[in-house]
């Protein structure tokens, strides 16, 4: 279990220092997802002011296309010179490359969400950190959910033709679930007497989203990626 | 026999390897569902509809309320048998084709040999 | 697949859809639907035969990744496709029975909205088998355990949240009259899905084997 992790945690690192030089993913998927933002809020404005209860669906949304545009170049790094070969040929666990790959992806999304929750609490005036924690609460869990299933998906599809097509094709039906309870939970959250029952209720359904996708993911990605 | 008790012992293996997640899996569903049974009580704000908790017979009804839904009802079972046939037709496409196909090549190969 | 067993399933499953419109003709109506309630024999069934199809293609996908069964393979390929057709039963009765019991075409409540999901899960998995190129066979069987752990959501949706869509706690509740014509139908459905199974696997199966010479013609 420890070496686990820490094979892991290796993998993270290496993601991290290779990150931090170019920047390159961190500041495409913001600049998206702020863009993102954007268009929705125009598309759902009327007479000059923005639609009442459009913020949750707009966040999450956000979060999705956002998360699909880094998930796609997840793995595209490691196509070049072999390197996903040398990955799969080391003597680790490969699942433990899975949740390395995961937790670095879940480091950037944090990022991101932090920037597009501020910005739709800007633009919608939503009364997003009104319940700060349960907000937290249920990014987290749709973030794992979502960014779980695309993390195999797209290592699955790294070798694949048509796999920028094909990766959200595969995706979204699969994580509508997690994203409806998302939208369901936030917009439980932000309406003018928050509902936090149902705000639960929505969280409990994500955590066994979670937990059935994750373990999921974590049994069958050694036999998918296997030649 | 012996076969099917190693495909059994070596898919239970590969479950037990996998299932190094178990514990955190069991953990996490049992706390979801505690979250779950503490947010029930949603029955009091939906609104109860057409028989939803057990369809009740009847004797005959009224005519002014029989014609509206035939059609409906026509056209529910002609769309079901014309998807059932119309896929067992694109089907017995398919595999004509193929073997045909098959026909032609086993023959270009049969002819092949001296 | 034996020869013989499409013609045997595909004759049995005959004989019950051709007896089934009399039991259901015969079935007493419905208190609060009335006529269109009639729909219920064929829309229930096409539904169980979708979550049969998934089942075998979970069951089929997750044998292919773990022991790369070719068998296992085409039968995954066949169950997903006949559970789409079975789901494109199912979602164009619903709305057909909707659109007089509840006045609507459609309404996103839990049980429907996963319906479309699921729906959405299989045409994408015929899409990847499609384009995905080569090595899009393991890839499919991740994506087909995926389908058929969403199905329990599916199930238990209706028991969760009550929504306009009658529970499924109905069916085992049934009075004698509307089970029936509903069991009758059901046992057609699913003798029907057996016996596409069996020549869509088939279809593989030539397939396969064309693959095969190609491979040797080509060796030559």
């Amino acid at each position: 279990m420890r070496r686990f992790l820490q094979v892991a945690w290796l993998v993270v690192r290496k993601d991290l220092r290779v990150e931090s030089r170019s920047k390159e993913m961190l500041f495409t998927t913001l600049f998206f997802a702020i863009s993102s933002v954007l268009v929705f809020s125009f598309g759902f404005v009327r007479a000059g002011q923005a639609v009442e209860g459009a913020a949750a669906g707009i966040l999450w949304i956000a979060i999705a296309f956002s998360g699909t545009l880094a998930l796609s170049r997840a793995f595209e790094r490691e196509r070049y010179h072999d390197a996903l070969q040398g990955l799969l040929l080391a003597p680790v666990d490969r699942p433990a490359i899975y949740l390395g790959k995961l937790i670095g992806l879940l480091l950037l999304l944090a990022v991101v969400e932090a920037v597009v929750v501020a910005l739709v609490t800007f633009l919608f005036g939503a009364p997003l950190f009104r319940h700060g924690w349960w907000l937290v609460l249920l990014l987290s869990l749709g973030t794992v959910g979502f960014a779980s299933v695309g993390t195999l998906f797209s290592a699955m599809l790294v070798r694949t033709r048509s796999r920028a097509v094909l990766l959200p094709v595969l995706l979204y039906p699969v994580t509508i679930p997690v994203l409806i309870a998302g939208v369901s939970g936030t917009a439980a959250l932000v309406q003018p007497e928050p509902d936090l029952a149902m705000t639960r209720l929505w969280a409990s359904l994500l955590v066994f989203f979670d937990t059935v996708f994750l373990t999921l993911a974590l049994w069958t990605f050694e036999p998918v990626m296997t030649e | 026999m012996e076969r099917i008790e190693g495909l059994v012992g070596s898919t239970a293996a590969g479950v037990w390897r996998g299932g190094c997640c178990a514990a955190v899996t069991v953990t996490l569903l049992a706390v979801g569902m505690m979250l779950l049974a503490s947010g029930g009580g949603l029955d009091a704000a939906q609104p109860t509809e057409a028989a939803q908790d057990g369809f009740v017979p009847m004797g005959d009804i009224p005519p002014e309320d029989q014609l509206p839904a035939a059609p409906l009802l026509v056209a529910a079972y002609a769309v079901v048998w014309a998807i059932a046939i119309g896929y067992l037709w694109t089907i017995w496409r398919r595999l004509g084709s193929v073997e045909r196909e098959l026909a032609e090549v086993a023959r270009r190969v049969g002819g092949r040999e001296p | 697949m034996h020869r013989r067993l499409f013609p045997a399933l595909a004759g049995l499953s005959l004989c019950f859809f051709v007896v089934a419109p009399v039991l259901i003709v015969r079935a007493p109506y419905e208190s609060t639907m009335g006529l269109v309630q009639k729909i219920f024999y064929f829309h229930f069934p096409a539904w169980m035969a979708m979550f049969l199809a998934i089942f075998i293609l979970g069951i089929s996908s997750g044998i292919y990744l773990f022991r790369r069964k070719p068998a296992a393979d085409r039968l995954a390929v066949a169950s997903a496709e006949l559970a789409v057709v079975f789901g494109l039963m199912g979602l164009i009765t619903g709305p057909l029975w909707g659109i007089k019991a509840w006045g609507v075409w459609w309404q996103w409540d839990a049980r429907l909205t996963m319906a479309v999901i699921l729906e959405l899960i299989l045409v994408a998995y015929l899409l990847l088998r499609q384009y995905g190129g080569a090595g899009s066979d393991r890839l499919a069987a991740g994506l087909g355990l995926f389908a058929m752990a969403n199905v329990p959501f599916l199930y238990i949706s209706t028991e969760i949240w009550r929504t306009v869509h009658p529970r499924t706690s109905v069916v085992p509740t049934l009075p004698v009259d509307f089970g029936i014509p509903l069991w009758w139908s059901l046992v057609g459905f699913i003798v029907l899905c057996f016996a596409l199974l069996s020549v869509r696997s088939r279809l593989e199966e030539q397939r396969g084997a064309l693959d095969q010479l190609y491979l040797a013609v080509e060796e030559e």
